[in-house]
């Protein structure tokens, strides 16, 4: 046989078999790559781009704060970060020298970072725009300047527990900063970008960009320059009085705008990781509770008892409830007796035979335990419940504190006589001038607030921030009567230190005793409101335990004669051109720009 | 069939034949082809690499279109000879390839952590690349010569006394290229011989003796982890490189020269790992076409062994169709983690002197065979 034919015979068909197995081979190969490619591509696509893509995040521009004129209370400034591509230097002793004397760092520190292979290497951060504008000026190849933005205030402390300030991320921490933080925070945006291993990006090759939207910008109610003395003002008085803390809110009866809230000591917002006072170890950095404390706002986060200026609601209850008329006669032994119980007067000799108009102005103890008992309970309780006294008040702050009151059905005779001068209860001050606001301003509940409008980036109004009102809650005649009464206690009675020579004031002066009563401790405050015929500015000063003198007649009105001697003139009310000393008459002053 | 009428003319021919009969230009222009298309993929592939070393982006594209240009006329060399010549010389050239492997001891440079070239001043040279044409003519020379050899198991073990000298010497640096010599062997002798169980226990003691060599070694004992988990391995970056690689490919891939993970993400991406790169970049269709152009020069090369004159010129050109299907299987498969990771390039395409000048040789000797068809008879 021809041994081609025997290879024929038997090696032919092993060749095909040979032949068939690399087919086969080839076609599971091929299966494999469908797998990989079709069913498995996504998987892999995905963690391929991860470790391919890099993602640079383009800060927003955070809102800006401004206060009712338009002035800057939190802003941005431009800082800018310098870092350098080792890889992309084309020149390095160059980029050295010049890193060196424009950043003001050591060369070493310079050359040891500039000589690192790495893929990207900061060298200095929050860099003046000015040095990053002449670094990239330079044009050197390899070294970067990114821009960022880094949250400023520019009056430093002032009115620094109401606008507070952001966190590393731009995020806001307390105060207006972090109740409006969705409005002024913006979108940041992203550039991604493929890169090489080493992380170079690849150029040429499509990045994905996402420009950030800026935050949009609040205008609030405050006022810079009442917001400004106002903490002079409190400076002043806590230092005269030496007192714990000294505040003071100026706000607008009508509609709840709040021009000022100094709450001193006030802190730094550009440092508000630096304690405001004497630490008393020097090296000890500050623990998270001390600076939680200062950084708290007192009259939104905390209660007091407000004491007498509390008889305005008690005297507007029994009006309400049609129980009392202005000229109805009380005797004032210096004490009442009360159930089992004899509750004295802060006037120990008594205050004899009086009218209510001469009650109100002495700041008589027994005539409103009296008016308190002739209202009675459920009558008290739901004019509190018509002033808002049971809610916040739903200011635009974090944190605000809620009330606590006996509950109606434990209030007996010794309760209710108590609540009726201010005591046994603890409300916030921005409680109590909420429900002030809306016995003097003819029956209106408002909500005490700072935030207004919502600007774009252009400065165009996009939001005017609504609040709730609720409509008489108080009726004309007895806001008309209160008026008048509150008046009177300025110009004739306790708050007569409250006067200013050609306003017509109305007021109530405090003196609250903190707990524990044996502690001697006290809160001294007055309540005020000019003018008293059509009240445009309300305030309350609290002096927290002065030292000496805490007669809130004595020490805490003539804060604020001082301040609406100074501020009455500045919103536009002007001075009654009257020689009348006594001031009973009222003047309405019209076209007030307000 | 049998129609070997005019062997004895043939016989007599002069060293070179160049004016004779038949040519294979479908062998010739595939194999031309899937160079070409490897030099374009390694310019592609090693560009970046080249501009990190400070050289010009075309630096290895470049030099491996020299050797590739060089190669071809090599190829054109050997099949410009008569296949009987190297029936003759079998020995003579495979004892050259067995000692060039034994001088990379002598004066062998390391690269890659293994010692496996030799320097030749103007070229490095990888022996071990040159053994594979060796094998395939001393095998298929022995398998004509001692046919009766190959049906027991101690004659079969003397006729493979001289390759597997040189596969010792090389599977000592390279096991993957001792793996390809040895499945050239085996397959050779399979389709030859008689009695085939002799080499199928050959092939047994090898896959042992693999198994061994590897579960031994603690350099390559981290593959098997490598391949089983790449994700979690600390051998296994490669691997999941590639697939990153493959994965991202999709249907069309990114379009010529846009790999990502040629930038320095994947190792040895114009080398090795390059049918990754070329899956990125052209997508599935890219790779399925060159699967299916690897495979129709195989059939093609099939074709020129089932025509061939003898049983030498026939065993010849098989080996040589061995060695191209075991380097594509064991390439791909890597690449694609169907196998454990090893070093094995991918044949005509990858970058590599030695690869391209063995490959385009052994081109060479299915050329010189498909001289002395009679296909259309």
């Amino acid at each position: 046989m021809d041994f081609k034919e025997l290879f024929e015979l038997r090696s032919v068909r092993k060749l095909g078999l040979v032949i068939w197995c690399i087919v086969i081979a080839a076609m599971l190969l091929t299966a494999r790559l469908v797998y990989i490619m079709i069913f498995e591509g996504e998987y892999y696509n995905e963690k391929a781009t991860n470790i391919q893509e890099r993602e640079r995040s383009i800060k927003a521009q955070r809102g800006i704060i401004y206060d009712r004129n338009g002035v800057i209370l939190a802003g941005n400034r431009a800082v800018c970060s310098v870092s350098v591509i080792h890889n992309q230097i084309t020149d390095e002793e160059q980029v050295i020298a010049n890193l060196t004397k424009l950043l003001d760092i050591d060369e070493v520190t310079v050359r040891k970072k500039v000589e690192k292979v790495s893929s990207r290497e900061s060298i200095k951060t929050n860099v003046d725009k000015e040095i990053a504008d002449q670094i990239r000026s330079l044009d050197m190849d390899g070294v970067m300047v990114d821009e960022d933005y880094k949250r400023y205030y520019p009056y430093d402390d002032l009115a620094s527990k109401v606008i507070g300030f952001t966190g590393a991320d731009n995020q806001g921490i307390v105060g207006l900063e972090v109740y409006y933080d969705e409005i002024l925070q913006g979108t940041s945006g992203s550039i991604k970008t493929l890169t090489t291993s080493r992380g170079i990006e690849i150029p040429d090759k499509a990045e994905t960009r996402e420009e950030p939207v800026p935050g949009k910008n609040l205008i609030t109610s405050i006022d810079v320059n009442i917001q400004q003395y106002a903490e002079q003002l409190a400076i002043q008085t806590m230092e005269l009085r030496k007192a714990n803390r000294v505040c003071i809110i100026v706000m607008n009866p009508k509609n709840g705008e709040i021009y000022a809230l100094a709450d001193v000591p006030e802190y730094d917002l550009n440092n508000p990781f630096e304690l405001n006072i004497e630490a008393t170890s020097t090296d000890a950095s500050p623990t998270s509770d001390q600076l939680n404390n200062m950084w708290r706002c007192f009259p939104i986060n905390d209660t007091y008892e407000p004491g007498s200026t509390f008889k305005i609601i008690t005297a507007t209850s029994a009006f309400e409830a049609g129980v009392l008329n202005v000229n109805d006669g009380f005797s004032c032994p210096g004490y009442r007796i009360v159930g089992d119980r004899r509750i004295r007067c802060h006037k120990v000799v008594g205050h004899g035979s009086q009218t209510f108009r001469e009650g109100i102005m002495n700041s008589c103890n027994p005539v409103f335990m009296e008016i308190g008992a002739r209202v009675g309970v459920k009558d008290f309780y739901e004019t509190m419940k018509a002033l808002g006294l049971f809610e916040k008040t739903g200011i635009d702050l974090p944190g605000e504190a809620g009330s606590i009151f006996h509950k109606i059905e434990n209030v007996k005779e010794v309760e209710l006589a108590t609540m009726s001068f201010g005591q046994s209860f603890q409300i916030t001050p921005f409680q109590l001038m909420r429900a002030a606001s809306a016995v003097v301003n003819g029956g209106t509940l408002v909500t005490p607030h700072f935030g207004v409008y919502v600007t774009d980036s252009n400065n165009n109004i996009v939001d005017k921030i609504s609040y709730n009102t609720r409509d008489g809650v108080v009726s004309e005649e007895t806001s008309e009567t209160m008026k008048d009464l509150l008046h009177d206690v300025v110009a004739l009675g306790t708050g007569k230190n409250a006067y200013v020579e050609g306003y017509d004031i109305g007021g109530k002066t405090a003196t609250s005793e903190k707990l524990p009563r044996s502690s001697n401790k006290y809160i001294s405050s007055f309540l005020g409101f000019a003018p008293t015929e059509n009240p445009e500015v309300m305030a309350l000063v609290l002096i927290d335990e002065p030292e000496g003198t805490y007669y809130g007649g004595t020490i805490a009105a003539p804060v604020i004669g001082d301040l609406y001697e100074n501020i009455l003139p500045y919103i536009g009310l002007d001075k009654k051109i009257s020689t009348d000393t006594d001031a009973v008459e009222t003047v309405l002053i019209e076209d007030t720009v307000f | 069939m049998s129609s070997n009428t005019d062997t004895n003319k043939k016989q007599k021919a002069s060293f070179f034949h160049f004016d004779e009969g038949f040519f294979d230009y479908q062998t010739l222009f595939i194999s031309v082809v899937l160079v070409l298309f490897g030099i374009m993929m390694i310019y592609s592939a090693s560009s970046y690499r080249a501009v990190m070393e400070g050289n010009p982006d075309y630096f290895y594209a470049k030099k491996q279109a020299l050797i590739a240009a060089g190669s071809i006329l090599a190829m054109f060399l050997v099949s410009g000879v008569n296949y009987k010549k190297y029936y003759y010389f079998a020995v003579y050239i495979i004892g050259i390839a067995i000692i060039l492997c034994g001088c990379v001891f002598v004066l062998g440079i390391a690269s890659h952590g293994a010692v496996r070239w030799i320097n030749l001043g103007f070229v490095k040279l990888q022996p071990s690349e040159l053994l594979k044409p060796a094998i395939a003519v001393y095998i298929a020379k022995v398998c004509s010569s001692h046919a009766k050899w190959l049906n027991d198991f101690k004659s079969l073990s003397k006729l493979m006394i001289l390759p597997l000298i040189g596969i010792g010497i090389v599977a000592t640096e390279n096991l993957s290229t001792a793996i390809v010599c040895f499945m050239i062997i085996v397959v050779v002798v399979f389709v030859a011989a008689d009695n085939v169980r002799p080499i199928i226990l050959w092939f047994l003691l090898a896959v042992v003796a693999g198994i061994v060599l590897i579960s031994a070694e603690g350099y390559r004992g981290g593959r098997i982890d490598a391949w089983l988990n790449p994700e979690t391995s600390d051998n296994g970056y490669q691997t999941m490189q590639s697939l990153y690689a493959i994965g991202s490919g999709g249907l069309f891939g990114k379009g010529l020269g846009n790999s990502i993970q040629k930038t320095g993400f994947l190792p040895e991406s114009h080398n090795d790992m390059i049918f990754s790169i070329i899956c990125e970049e052209l997508g599935l269709f890219g790779g399925l076409g060159i699967i299916a152009l690897f495979v129709m020069l195989l059939f093609r090369i099939k074709y020129v062994a089932t025509n061939s004159p003898n049983k030498f010129a026939s065993y010849m050109v098989i080996g040589v169709m061995a060695q191209i299907a075991v380097q594509l299987i064991i390439n791909v498969g890597v690449v694609t983690n169907t196998l454990p990771p090893t070093g094995v390039t991918l044949p005509f395409i990858s970058y590599g002197g030695s690869s391209i000048l063995a490959m385009m040789i052994e081109i060479g000797l299915v050329l010189s065979v498909s001289r002395q068809l009679e296909p259309y008879e």
